[in-house]
């Protein structure tokens, strides 16, 4: 990653002609401040108190014919550029028809992708380069905004509502990938990657991505090599919950809240233990955080809720 | 105005009587600070609780650029860090910079350079104080208790459903403050409409006074949709109403749209009036008339009114329709227009002028300089494919500081040091002002140029912690902050050391044409001993060695020269002038040029 320097790469299509806009308005808006402050420095020294300049009446053209040149010569610079700018959305709005739809959900504080052959990832997006992506994308909470600095792309996520957003990556290479639209407390956490890579490449490393089975199979693997087996099962010394059947009900906390096992509950559970306790056992569950990484929260995530019903526990 | 008493004949001999007769000196307690009518005292009022708002959201302002100033968050929580830059948005916006010009400068000066006793409600200006008090308390109760983390911009459904911070209390105060503006917007436009002096036409006024007009305008039609949109927001989290909340058949969008009606428009409630006051203070120290003095009043009225056509332009990536979007993105160039006409004016003002860079002076031409910046980045975020890039990063951040501290706080600045010798009478050492507004310049610059590079790469605001490469920029951002905070500190200090020990300004030490100046300093209880009587045009200044009767510009309307009929008219003003004699130079200088007709002449 580390992209920025002084300005960053141009990584999709929409980034180049982004930029070629950005710089033109870089261009105007640098003469008209060097005009103005040139203006106003000439002025500030040749009429200064008392200077030898002429203070003749103004010379006649310097009438209405100068204010209304300078109006329309604006309006009509203003108006050419946004036309310019217009013709881009334009042409971006009619797409072809074959384009590549990954799915997107959004929720506090995490990004989660679901490409069309059921492979998932968490604040990780792969896509071949060359080709036209659409992601689909909804919100679960509150609003969030998908970006890709370096795709010069963004598109706030509404709950409520789909919102598509396309765009060709054409440069391999891995981008930032950051919430743009404020959120909450982890607003600044919710953060990921983007990944571009070549065709093959992409195609090889879907074939290599676990799908949700073989994700609640690493999950499993995850669950006792962290030692989480070791209270939540069987004769275990400390008294933990059973984790069975607990994906989707209703708990209840020893603040006399309830709350309803989802994703969040569980990855909360993980990392911030003390912060939700389970009406009945002791603080004793040590935080995960920064031990266990996003992606094998996923995998975890993925075992628990798999063991939906009691009779299920130990299937793999 | 018969009620008034004849000027008080002691004042002539000796000028340093006065204060008791001022309006500071109508009372001296507390209870007569808090009870006054005086649109004066009023306006003291305001200057001083709008100073603590704005220490207060200054504060809060330190610590956000402490805490951006290492990638990692560090200093503060990541939840303390959202609460602080709510609390900085919302004391900023609403008890700040939208007040601030119109009650303490508006407040003071409207009705002086109008050549009125006072406002036409005296009584409606003082309980608008109260709810601007009552609204900022409450508001500031709501930090202490715990603080709200929605952002100033109260998004739903995050700030219906998910903030568990003081949403409703926020609000409510915020709701109270939007009265406090309404009733002030009602007072100035009732007070423009019905209490000019005699021969103070329309196109005889101050541009500051078409200013203040213009704005109140904007904030009696856009205010209530804030009050409304802020009562949807209570009633949904008191009530579990469904208005926004997706899950109830409600659209987290429709927010967007009724927030940005107002606030679009609240962004020219707090932009025009500093526009008001530099050229004043232009005008002054180039001592020319104000060139195009009809175009610089359409101009301000265009904005107001195209204004409120652009507000979908914080919305291009909502997923708002495309054409909406072109829409809203050709309206926002358009109102961009008006805004380069009158950089262009107040630069041409200066052309064959007398300059001196008198402290408020460079405030203003500041003023011209960082309002350029801003309005042409403002373009940059009006092109649809470019917003879609620096939405919601810094780059957002750095344009509307530019406007709002760069343009606004500087012309806020400039005024209070072009009017300070008239309402407290006082100098303040002129060297050392010049010294705090240059820090103020270099200072702002150094604290939001390096944001733009920022955003455009890509670096999203309302983040506490970000990635190690952003590093370099914040720190440029956060060293400038601290010149920044030192050079707002110092005028604090020299103007609080001035009431004491600061040399008397006299009626008009900067030698300003404007009614308010041809009353003494600090102005009697009713302003003018006698109704003035105004006779010519507004900002009549001329170069000091123009050849006696050369007019300075616009002379187009020479072919309808009423230079007799004008002549006896401004005998008569003079007959008529208010309280003092204005300095012998100004005097000399007004009774030996032939006044000549300019372009606001006859509407
Ligand atoms: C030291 C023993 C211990 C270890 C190791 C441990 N837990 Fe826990 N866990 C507990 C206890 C005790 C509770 C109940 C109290 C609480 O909510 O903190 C709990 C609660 C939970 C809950 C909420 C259960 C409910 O019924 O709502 C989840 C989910 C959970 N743990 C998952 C895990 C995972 C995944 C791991 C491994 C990464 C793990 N735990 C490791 C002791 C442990
Ligand atoms: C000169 C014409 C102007 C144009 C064309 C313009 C354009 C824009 C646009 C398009 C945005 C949305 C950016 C985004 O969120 O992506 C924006 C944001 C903003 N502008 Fe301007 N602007 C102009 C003048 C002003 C003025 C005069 C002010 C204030 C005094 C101002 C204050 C703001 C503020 C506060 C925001 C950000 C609000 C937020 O998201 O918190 N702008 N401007
Ligand atoms: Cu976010
Ligand atoms: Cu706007």
């Amino acid at each position: 990653m580390n992209e920025p320097g002084i300005w960053l790469p141009q990584a999709s299509s929409e980034a180049a002609a982004t930029d070629t806009i950005l710089i033109a308005l870089l261009v105007v808006s640098s003469a008209i401040v060097l005009l103005v402050a040139g203006l106003i420095t000439v002025f500030a020294i040749r009429y200064r108190k008392g200077s030898p300049a002429s203070r003749e009446p103004l010379p006649s053209i310097f009438a209405r014919d100068v204010e209304f040149g300078w109006t329309f010569a604006t309006l009509g610079l203003f108006i050419a550029i946004f036309a310019w700018a217009a013709s881009q959305n334009i042409t971006l709005a009619h797409p072809p028809a074959a384009r590549m739809e990954i799915h997107v959900l959004a929720k506090r504080w995490m990004w989660k992708v679901e490409h069309a052959g059921g492979q998932g990832e968490i604040d990780e997006l792969h896509v071949p380069a060359g080709e036209l992506v659409e992601l689909i994308m909804q919100s679960e909470d509150v609003i969030h905004s998908f970006y890709v600095p370096a795709f010069r792309v963004k598109q706030d996520v509404v709950p409520g509502h789909t919102e598509r957003l396309r765009f060709t990556p054409e440069k391999p290479g891995t981008y930032h990938l950051f919430c743009a639209e404020y959120c909450g407390t982890d607003h600044s956490r919710m953060i990921g990657r983007v990944v571009v890579q070549s065709p093959e490449e992409f195609a090889a490393w879907l074939t290599r991505q676990p799908q949700e089975d073989d994700l609640a199979k690493s999950g499993r693997q995850l669950f006792v090599r962290f030692g989480c087996a070791g209270c939540h099962e069987g004769q275990a010394s400390v008294r933990a919950p059973r984790l069975s059947g607990l994906f989707g009900a209703p708990v209840q906390l020893a603040d006399g809240r309830t709350v309803t096992a989802d994703d969040a509950y569980v990855r909360d559970s993980i990392l911030q233990p003390k912060r939700d306790i389970v009406a009945g056992y002791d603080p004793v569950m040590p935080s995960f955080a920064g031990v266990v990484s996003d992606g094998e929260i996923a995998g975890l995530t993925a075992y628990i809720r798999a063991l939906r019903a009691p009779a299920d526990g130990g299937v793999y | 105005m018969s009620d008034i008493p004849l000027r008080d004949v002691r004042l002539e001999t000796d000028p340093h009587v006065g204060f008791e007769t001022s309006y500071l000196g109508e009372g001296f307690s507390l209870w007569s600070w808090l009870t006054t009518t005086d649109h004066k005292r009023i306006a003291i009022l305001y200057l001083i609780s709008t100073t603590i708002f704005f220490f207060l959201g200054g504060a809060a302002a330190v610590l956000i650029r402490l805490e951006l100033f290492t990638p990692q968050g560090d200093l503060l929580t990541a939840e303390a860090y959202n609460r602080t830059f709510t609390l900085h948005g919302v004391i900023m916006v609403w008890f700040f910079l939208v007040p601030v010009i119109p009650t303490v400068l508006g407040n003071f000066l409207l009705p002086l350079m109008i050549g009125a006793k006072d406002v036409a409600f005296p009584r409606l200006n003082l309980f608008s104080w109260y709810l601007n008090i009552i609204g900022g308390g409450l508001a500031v109760a709501a930090m202490l208790a715990g603080g709200v983390d929605t952002g100033w911009t109260f998004y739903t459904p995050y700030s219906t459903i998910y903030s568990n911070g003081h949403v409703s209390l926020t609000a409510i105060g915020v709701f109270v403050a939007g009265f406090s503006t309404i009733a002030t917007g009602i007072n100035m436009i009732v007070t423009v409409h019905t209490l000019r002096t005699n021969g103070m036409r329309w196109f005889r006024l101050p541009l500051f006074v078409w200013a203040i007009y213009a704005t109140s305008l904007i904030m009696l039609l856009s205010t209530p949709v804030l009050a409304m949109v802020l009562v949807l927001i209570i009633a949904e989290r008191l009530f579990g109403l469904g208005v926004f909340n997706p899950d109830l058949g409600g659209d987290p969008i429709l927010f967007q749209h009724l927030f940005w009606f107002y606030s679009h428009p609240a962004v020219y409630i707090m932009i025009l009036p500093g526009m008001g006051v530099v050229t004043e203070v232009i005008t002054c120290f180039a001592r020319r008339r104000v060139f195009g003095y009809q175009f610089m009043v359409y101009a301000l009225l265009g904005i107001a009114v195209i204004g409120f056509f652009v507000w979908g332009h914080h919305m291009f990536t909502s997923g708002q329709s495309m054409y909406a979007s072109l829409a809203f993105s050709m309206l926002s160039f358009l109102v961009a227009v008006p805004s380069a006409i009158k950089v262009f004016n107040w630069t041409a003002t200066l052309y064959r002028g007398q300059i001196t860079w008198e402290a408020s002076m460079i405030y203003a031409l500041g003023f011209v300089g960082l309002f350029t910046m801003g309005g042409l980045t403002g373009l940059f975020l009006a092109s649809v494919p470019v917003d879609i890039h620096v939405h919601d990063t810094y780059f957002v951040v750095a344009h509307f500081h530019y406007i709002m501290v760069g343009g606004m706080v500087s012309a806020f600045f400039a005024g209070l040091h072009f009017w300070w010798p008239k309402i407290t009478g006082r100098l303040y050492p002129e060297f050392v002002a010049q010294i705090a507004a240059g820090m103020m310049f270099a200072g702002f610059n150094l604290t939001f140029f390096p944001q733009f590079i920022l955003g455009n790469l890509g670096m999203p605001r309302r983040y506490y912690a970000y990635p190690p490469e952003f590093q370099v920029w914040h720190v440029l951002s956060s060293a400038g902050a601290v010149i920044l905070a030192f050079a707002y500190l110092l005028p604090m200090a020299y103007l609080l050391w001035s009431l004491i020990w600061g040399k008397r300004a006299g009626d008009n030490p900067w030698d300003a044409s404007g009614l308010e100046w041809q009353t003494r300093s600090p102005p009697p209880k009713h302003n003018f001993v006698e109704a003035p009587f105004v006779s010519e045009d507004v900002y009549d200044y001329h170069p000091e060695n123009a050849p006696r009767g050369s007019g300075a510009d616009d002379r187009r309307y020479d072919d309808r020269d009423i230079a007799g009929e004008k002549a006896d008219a401004a005998e008569s003003g003079r007959r008529h002038r208010a309280a003092e004699t204005p300095p012998a130079t100004a005097q000399a200088r007004r009774a030996s040029k032939t006044r000549e007709p300019s372009d606001g002449e006859g509407r």
